[in-house]
Formats: structure tokens, C-alpha cells, sequence
């Protein structure tokens, strides 16, 4: 467990901050309730995962450097994302051995962690307590399951709760079809890996789709808004933060 | 073959659309992953297999240059040939005047991608050469003058209606939907070319430089058929499949039929070693091999060095679902899938190969499944990063991006920047929730709703509370 | 020239230094070592359970498999085979062992030594071992196997001696090195069950080119 007053920098990724800023107060509340400090540093913007992934070196290591920057000093750096945390595990490659930054990233990838995992890690699980009650279903994120290794921790975590009832979807690990700029750079490809997973979501009689990327979740629950499929997204840590009351992503203001 | 990767996306749309390509995917989808899977997991020792695999591919790398010499001496010593090919056109000159030497009229063929990377049949056919495929899907192929869309299952973006009808109009005999029939078929109009044929070309899955010896791995048998029958047996082969002994040859085939079909080995795994022998009754009278460089000895020292571990297992495409989408033609070369996506560029330019290494979530499932652990998604990535240096990346996304970066770095208006999206995307939900219409979004939301944020961004919220 | 184009760029990528007597000494080392990678624990199994794992893969592998006690009953175990499978006729090869059988009873199997031809119903061989890992049969060409016997005919007998079973592949290596003195033979085949393809919308169909069906008979003992 952890040492009390611990800092943890929260990165609150640029869509949490856009789109679900219930996301980033779920995990303040989590963090805290394992004893933690968090602090919001306010130099923090995106990872800079677009410009990384489109080739941009140069962009993405101005903004790995302000990341790295931001994040001085904290002893731990969480984030709600396995995309984004993933992509702060990358900043190494960014910097030739040698420059001082190259060093810097390191540092920050050894203190860089997903939230699912990192309370997996220090959260008494039994101090959990959610009045959210549901048949859910989990899709695994890529980046997280894959650069991270975070399969287990969410399902474990959920398993706390005693309303939470998961049924399994199949091929829950493959991609939904986001890919960040792939969404809108390859539409119809897009469009068919997310239109296979919604069929496979809705496929399992589940009531709520969780997921800990927002990237997935906004493409998944928009699919299944337009296929009219009555099925609520969320991240799961407003699950897991009891902080399940407001409206799921892309829903309405009040459901009847 | 000409290259039509630059049209990917246009080739994606329409397979997408193509209902029978949609349905022989399926079988893609529904075989090779769940066979794999199994075959792994009743060999507990198959992850410890790759890491060793993936060393022994790097330590071979490293000391290429002095294993095809031991390769070239003992083949020699068998009494065989070796021909050193740097180009393509250099490979396909030699392989027809080895032909032309033999009077070769008919040669048959065992799979081999690189003899399509080459593009050797078209070039031996307007040379006089008759090249008869001999696997079953490359014959299918073949007849329809077609081209294969995966590495190891080159037929299967066909349906046995497609099969029935190029066997009908070739074979004139009457038209059958029986998969069994139509093989039987297919074995009996190759029996007589298999023995008719001057020459035999073969590829080879492994080099070994201990023995001078080649071999293939395939479940047909049309391979041995086409190398012992004929008078001449040419492998065409890369340089890069070199493997220093037989033990270490094996830790490769453990892997390869695992993680290619999810068989526990290959049918029949044949290694040669030179010609016909004093005494031999059967087998070639010639032996040579062709080794085809076109690009490869390019990657040796340079980012893409780790591509060269590749065993063309087809892992990777069988796991994509970007290539389970939309099949591998339409990636528009010879290799499909995200091994494709890193090897077109290298060999046929970057400024022809569209944005293939683009056509990629990154999911990274490849990698996951790559029995040699090559980093397909960094190695694409590294690509990409060349088109930009480059100025090939169209210029929308060139400029858009370059527009974000320019707020990312600058924190107080981005600030500003996201509120004001936040509010124009809730002001466009209205109170529903979500958007069915955004300018300059419709390659979203063409196809899914836009959710709109649920309230004031993060930051704003968080500054409002004082913490 | 090629040859010398191609391995200037290697040397040049590898930044091969002009004394490079580390890389070779490195190269000759791995190559006289004949070192083994791992070896699954699955092919280090004891005499008894090795014997089984190769009955249990190669009928995996779909290959037929007769047991037999002694060679004594082999000749009267493939003239039954043959009668009953309606074969007639048997190419084979000209090994001491096929040598050895003694066909003078009164069956009326009709055998030659020969190269293997177009139309061949069935064939007969010996092999040189088997491999339990994934029950593979391991034969190789010389004066007196020609290798068309093992593809071309509809069916391919092979007597394969219990004794001669291995755990994996790398026994087989060595079994074979010693067996020709170290000189490889013109072609080495690992056999794994009767040809078959799925190249047809990935359904597999037994009996593409190679043989349709691959028999073992199994001689325990000796
Ligand atoms: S890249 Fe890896 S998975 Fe893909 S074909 Fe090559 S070896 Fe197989």
C-alpha cells in the first residue's frame, strides 16, 4: 500500500478533458482513496499521439518534453488511458541515447502508470463500494492490453462490486476500429471493425459497455447510438468511483 | 505486377462492398487464429521458442555476409550452383537463361512468393517458357489469371463457385462443387505436366549453411514432385533465410506450421542437397540456387533490419483485421498485411507505396502473434516517419496536424481552444446528447454518432473548484 | 558484380570492421557447436511414453498405423493390407530390409523395384527413423530409396523398426549425420501424415499430389 501523501500527477488526457470530465474526477477520487495526493499539473495537454503516429517526430518530442516537464517531481504519473499512458512508455524512443532527455523519458516511462493497473497495485480492493448495478461487458484496448498488460486488472477491480454482473464478449480483444487518426483516415475500414464490434457487444445481452480508453469508447458508443442499439458506455472507473449516475457517453441529458 | 498500392483506400472500399470476397474472408477469419491459438497452447514451451527464435535471427543478421559464404560453399561442394541476384530483373535473367540452357519448354512451379515478388512467370512465358503452377491454389490462380491475396493461402479470397468455373472452362469437363472432386481433378491434369516439365523451380523456407541444403515445407507434396521429377531443380530464395545449422533450422520449424496453420509440423518438410548423386535413380540431374537480394542487403544496419527476421509464416494478416476486412489484394503488391505494409515500401519505393504503412490501427496484434517478435506497428511507424520527412502524407493531414501540435505545446491556449470545441460540440448535441452531423467530420460521423462532452472541460471544472 | 555488390552493402550496414576475425570466429563456433535450442519437454519423454506420443501424432497427422511383433508377420500383414484395399501391384524399394522380405508364400501381390511412374497405386519403403514429437517419419534418398517413391503413388507403405523412434528432431540430426558419415544425402524427407490441402476455401481435403494415404507398419522388437 501506499506511503501516506504520496504525490501522483493525474495526466488527464486531452479526451477526458474534451469529452468526460467525469473520467478524470472518478480517477482523483480512486487515487485518493488509495491515499494518495493528487495533483493536476496545468502544463500538461495531450501525449502527442497523432503527431507520433503520423510520422510528426518533431512535433511529438516538443510535447513529450513539456510532458516530461509537467510531470517533474511526481512520484507516480496516472493516467486514464492505456493509449496515452502507452504513449508516455514511448517517449524514450524519441530522444537519441545520450541527450539528457532520452534519460528524462525514461524516468517518467518508470513512473508512468494506467489507472486499472496502478490501483490494481495499490488500492485495498475492499474499500471499493459502488452502488452501480449491471450486466457489463469489457472491451480490452489495445494499447493498454498490449504495451501495458492490462487484462486482468479492470475485471479484478469490478469483481469488488457486487452489482456488477460481466459477461464476456467475443473477441474482446480485437481493436474496435479507432486507431486515432485512422478513424477518419480509412472511414469504411473503420466503420467495419467497429460495426464487428458492436455486434459483438450487443451480442451478449449486456446492459453497459465498459472500456478504459475514452478513444475506444466515444467510436464505440457512437456506433451504437446510430445502430440504435440501447446499450450505456462508460469508462470503468466511474463504476468503480460509484460516479455512474450522470448520463453515459452520448447519452442524453435525462433518460426516462 | 504493377503496383496499386497507392490506391488502397479505393481497393478497400470496393472489397468491402464485394460481397463474395466478404464471404471467403470468413473462412480466413473463422480457420487460421483459432488453430493457431491451439497449437500453441499445447506447447508450453512455444514463447521461450520465439525469444530464441527472434536471437538466433539477430545473430545471423549480424554475420549474414559470412554465413551465404559458408551457404555457397557447400552448396558447391554438393555439386550445385549458386547465382547472386541483386535485383529483380537480374533474378528473372538468370532463371530464364538456366531455362534456355536446358531447352526448358514447360517448367513447373512449387509455391514461392518471391518468384512473385520477381514477377518470373509473366517474364518466362514472353521468353517462350511455359511456367505451370503446381500448388493447388496457384494453379486455381493461375487459370484465372490471378494473383495470390495471402502468403500461404494464396487462393483464399476465392469460393468454390470461382474454383468451379475457371477448372470448367479450362479443363472442359463437367462442372463440379465438390471440394474433394475438384482436387482430384486438379491432381490429375498436373500429373502430366509434372513429369513433362524441363525444369522444376521451388522457393525454400530455410537455407541451411552447414549443409549447403534448401528446404521447403508444404502439405501437398507438389513441391517434392516438382524438384525430384524434372531434369533441373532451381530454389529461388532471398538471402535473408539463411539458418547457420540443422538444429537451429528446427527451432524454426516448431514454430513455422504453428504459427502459420496451427498444424503441429508441416506435412512434408523437404531439405535438398545438390543434384542426383552417383548410383541415384531418381532426382535432378541440376541443382542450382538463385539468391535474390532486390532491396534486402538495404535493411541490413538500418531500422528495418529487424523485418528480416520474417519467416513467412502469415501469422500477422491472419490476425489483422484490417487485412480480415478487406483481404489482401487490395494492399495492391505481392505482400499483404502488416509484413506487407513494412516490406512493399522497401522494395518497391516509398514514393509507390502509397500510405500503406498508414493502413494500420496499431492495435498490434501482429506483433503479439509473431512467432520472430518483429515490432510490425514501430517498424510502420518508422515508415511513416519517412513519408513525412518526405512531404509524401497529403497535405490536410499535414497541416491539421501541424495546427494541433501548435496548441499542444502551448498550454494556456489550448486551454482555450478545448473549451471553445467543448462548447460548440454541447451547443451541436443540443440535448440529446450526441451529433449525427459535424462539419468537417464526416468521416466520423458518416458512419457513427458524435457523443458531446458532458459538461465544462476538466480543466475548467477543476480550476472552478479551487483545487 | 552481384555477388560483391550484395555483400559490400551487408559489410557496409553492419559496419563490418576490416578485421573482422571476432564475427567469423563466432560463425565457426556456432557452426562446429551444432549447438541444440531448446527442446520441449513434450520430445524428451521415456522409451514407453515416446513410443505412444508417436502412435498418438502420426494418427493425429492422419496416418494409418499397423503394429507388428516381429518381422516375420510383416510380409503376411501387407499382403492382407493389400488384398483388402484391392492392391495389386507394389513398387518398392531395394533397401536390405525390403530385400529381406521373403514374398515366396502363395499371395499374389506383384512387386517391382523401381523408381516410382506416373500411375502407381502403391509404394513401399523403409524408413530410416521416427520422430514421436509430432510423428514424423524421416527418410532419405540413396541408391537404393529413390525418392519418388515416397510422392508419386496413391498409397505409401512404410516399415518403420519401433527401435528406431526418437524423441525430437535433433536425435534424428544426429542419428542421420552418423548414419552417412556426415555427408548430407541428395534429400532428406520429414513425413507427417498423407498429403492433403485446404486451398479450397480453406476445408481440408485429403490427397493433393503427394500420396492419399500414408501407412505405417510398426515392427516392436528387434
Ligand atoms: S512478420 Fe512475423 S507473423 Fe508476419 S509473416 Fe513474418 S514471421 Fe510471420
Amino acid at each position: 500500500m501506499a506511503s501516506p501523501r504520496s504525490r501522483v500527477g493525474l495526466f488527464v488526457t486531452c479526451l477526458a478533458d474534451m469529452f468526460r470530465p467525469e473520467v478524470a474526477f472518478a480517477s482523483v477520487k480512486l487515487l485518493e482513496m488509495a491515499g494518495f495526493d493528487v495533483e493536476v499539473p496545468e502544463r500538461q495537454t495531450c501525449c502527442g499521439q497523432p503527431a507520433f503516429n503520423s510520422g510528426a517526430r518533431h512535433d511529438s518530442a516538443a510535447i513529450a518534453r513539456q510532458t516530461i516537464e509537467a510531470f517533474d517531481g511526481f512520484e507516480y504519473v496516472v493516467g486514464p488511458s492505456g493509449s496515452c499512458i502507452g504513449m508516455l512508455h514511448h517517449y524514450p524512443e524519441l530522444f537519441a541515447e545520450g541527450d539528457p532527455w532520452h534519460q528524462r523519458a525514461l524516468d517518467l516511462k518508470s513512473r508512468a502508470f494506467e489507472i486499472t493497473s496502478f490501483l490494481a497495485q495499490h488500492l485495498d480492493m475492499d474499500k471499493l463500494s459502488s452502488s452501480f448495478k449491471g450486466k457489463v461487458t469489457y472491451h480490452d484496448s489495445c494499447s493498454g492490453l498490449r504495451e501495458l498488460g492490462v487484462k486482468r486488472q479492470p475485471r479484478e477491480l469490478l469483481s469488488k462490486i457486487p452489482g456488477v454482473q460481466i459477461c464476456e464478449m467475443e473477441e474482446s480483444e480485437t481493436c474496435c476500429g479507432f486507431g486515432g487518426t485512422f478513424c477518419v483516415k480509412y472511414p469504411d475500414i473503420s466503420n467495419r471493425m467497429v460495426g464487428n464490434k458492436s455486434e459483438n457487444i450487443r451480442a451478449t445481452g449486456a446492459d453497459t459497455l465498459l472500456a478504459g480508453d475514452l478513444g475506444c469508447l466515444l467510436n464505440m458508443a457512437g456506433k451504437l447510438k446510430r445502430e440504435g442499439i440501447d446499450i450505456q458506455a462508460r469508462h470503468v472507473v466511474e463504476i468503480l468511483a460509484d460516479m455512474a449516475s450522470t448520463p453515459a457517453i452520448g447519452e442524453a441529458e435525462k433518460r426516462s | 505486377m504493377q503496383i496499386k498500392s497507392p490506391e488502397f483506400k479505393q481497393n478497400a472500399r470496393i472489397a468491402l462492398q464485394d460481397a463474395n470476397l466478404q464471404r471467403a474472408l470468413g473462412n480466413l477469419k473463422a480457420g487460421f487464429p483459432q488453430k493457431r491459438a491451439a497449437a500453441v497452447a499445447r506447447l508450453p514451451e512455444f514463447d521461450q521458442l520465439r525469444d530464441e527464435a527472434r536471437d538466433l535471427k539477430n545473430h545471423i543478421l549480424e554475420h549474414l555476409d559470412l554465413y551465404l559464404e559458408e551457404f555457397e560453399k557447400n552448396v558447391v561442394a554438393n555439386g550445385g550452383t549458386v547465382h547472386w541476384c541483386r535485383t529483380a530483373e537480374d533474378a528473372r535473367k538468370k532463371i530464364l537463361e538456366i531455362c534456355k540452357d536446358q531447352d526448358a519448354k514447360t517448367v513447373t512451379k512449387g509455391k514461392s512468393m518471391v518468384t512473385e515478388e520477381i514477377d518470373l512467370n509473366d517474364y518466362l512465358e514472353k521468353n517462350g517458357v511455359t511456367p505451370v503452377e503446381t500448388d493447388l491454389g496457384e494453379y486455381i490462380l493461375q487459370l484465372r489469371k490471378d494473383h495470390p491475396s495471402h502468403i500461404i493461402a494464396p487462393a483464399i479470397h476465392l469460393n468454390i463457385e470461382d474454383v468451379a468455373d475457371a477448372f470448367h472452362e479450362h479443363h472442359k469437363r463437367p462442372k463440379s462443387n465438390d471440394p474433394a472432386h475438384l482436387m482430384r481433378e486438379a491432381r490429375e491434369m498436373l500429373r502430366k505436366h509434372f513429369v513433362a516439365a524441363d525444369v522444376g523451380i521451388t522457393g525454400a523456407n530455410f537455407l541451411v549453411a552447414e549443409t549447403g541444403s534448401t528446404i521447403i515445407c508444404t502439405n501437398e507434396g507438389n513441391g517434392d514432385l516438382t524438384q525430384t521429377l524434372p531434369k533441373t531443380h532451381i530454389v529461388v530464395s532471398s538471402i535473408e533465410k539463411l539458418v547457420p545449422t540443422l538444429e537451429d533450422m528446427t527451432l524454426f520449424l516448431r514454430l513455422l506450421a504453428r504459427s502459420a496453420t496451427g498444424q503441429e509440423f508441416t506435412v512434408y518438410n523437404t531439405l535438398s542437397s545438390g543434384p542426383r548423386r552417383p548410383g541415384d535413380q531418381d532426382g535432378p540431374e541440376n541443382f542450382h540456387v538463385v539468391l535474390v537480394d532486390n532491396g534486402r542487403s538495404d535493411m541490413v544496419g538500418s531500422e528495418f533490419q529487424e523485418m528480416l527476421r520474417c519467416i513467412r509464416c502469415s501469422a500477422c494478416m491472419n490476425h489483422c483485421p484490417v487485412y480480415g476486412a478487406v483481404g489482401g489484394h487490395s494492399y495492391g503488391w505481392v505482400y499483404p498485411g502488416p509484413m506487407g505494409s513494412v516490406l512493399t515500401p522497401q522494395m518497391v519505393g516509398i514514393e509507390n507505396a502509397g500510405l500503406l504503412p498508414n493502413a494500420s490501427t496499431f492495435c498490434g496484434k501482429c506483433e503479439e502473434v509473431c512467432p520472430v517478435r518483429i515490432p510490425l506497428p514501430k517498424l510502420m511507424r518508422h515508415w511513416r516517419d519517412k513519408e513525412y520527412e518526405k512531404h509524401l502524407s497529403p497535405t490536410s493531414v499535414r497541416s491539421g496536424l501541424a495546427l494541433w501540435s501548435f496548441f499542444a505545446t502551448r498550454p494556456k491556449l489550448y486551454r482555450l481552444f478545448a473549451s471553445v470545441g467543448n462548447r460548440f460540440l454541447r451547443f451541436k448535441a443540443g440535448k440529446k446528447g450526441r451529433t449525427s452531423k459535424l462539419p468537417l467530420a464526416s468521416a466520423w460521423t458518416d458512419h457513427r454518432d458524435m457523443p458531446a462532452p458532458s459538461g465544462k472541460t476538466f480543466m475548467q471544472q477543476w480550476k472552478e473548484q479551487n483545487r | 558484380m552481384s555477388k560483391a555488390d550484395i555483400f559490400n552493402r551487408i559489410r557496409g550496414g553492419l559496419h563490418v570492421p576490416s578485421d573482422d576475425s571476432a564475427r567469423r570466429a563466432a560463425v565457426k563456433a556456432r557452426l562446429d557447436a551444432r549447438q541444440r535450442n531448446l527442446i520441449p519437454q513434450r520430445a524428451q519423454l521415456p522409451e514407453n511414453e515416446r513410443l505412444r506420443l508417436f502412435i498418438d501424432m502420426a494418427d493425429e497427422a492422419a496416418a494409418e498405423l499397423i503394429e507388428l511383433h516381429s518381422a516375420a508377420e510383416l510380409v503376411g500383414t501387407i499382403e492382407n493390407w493389400a488384398q483388402e484395399n484391392g492392391i495389386a501391384h507394389l513398387v518398392t524399394a531395394s533397401d536390405e530390409q525390403i530385400k529381406s522380405l521373403d514374398w515366396s508364400g502363395n499371395g499374389t501381390l506383384v512387386l517391382e523395384e523401381r523408381v516410382a511412374q506416373v500411375g502407381d497405386e502403391a509404394s513401399l519403403t523403409s524408413a530410416f527413423c521416427g520422430i514421436a514429437e509430432t510423428g514424423t517419419l524421416m527418410l532419405y534418398s540413396g541408391q537404393e530409396s529413390p525418392t519418388t517413391l515416397n510422392f508419386l503413388p496413391d498409397t505409401h507403405l512404410v516399415v518403420l523398426r519401433a527401435s528406431t523412434i526418437v524423441g525430437p528432431y535433433e536425435d534424428a540430426w544426429q542419428m542421420l549425420r552418423q548414419a552417412t558419415d556426415g555427408s548430407m544425402p541428395r534429400t532428406v524427407n520429414l513425413i507427417t501424415g498423407p498429403s492433403r490441402s485446404a486451398d479450397i476455401e480453406q476445408k481440408l481435403q485429403m490427397g493433393a499430389h503427394g500420396p492419399r494415404r500414408l501407412v505405417i507398419f510398426l515392427l516392436h522388437g528387434e
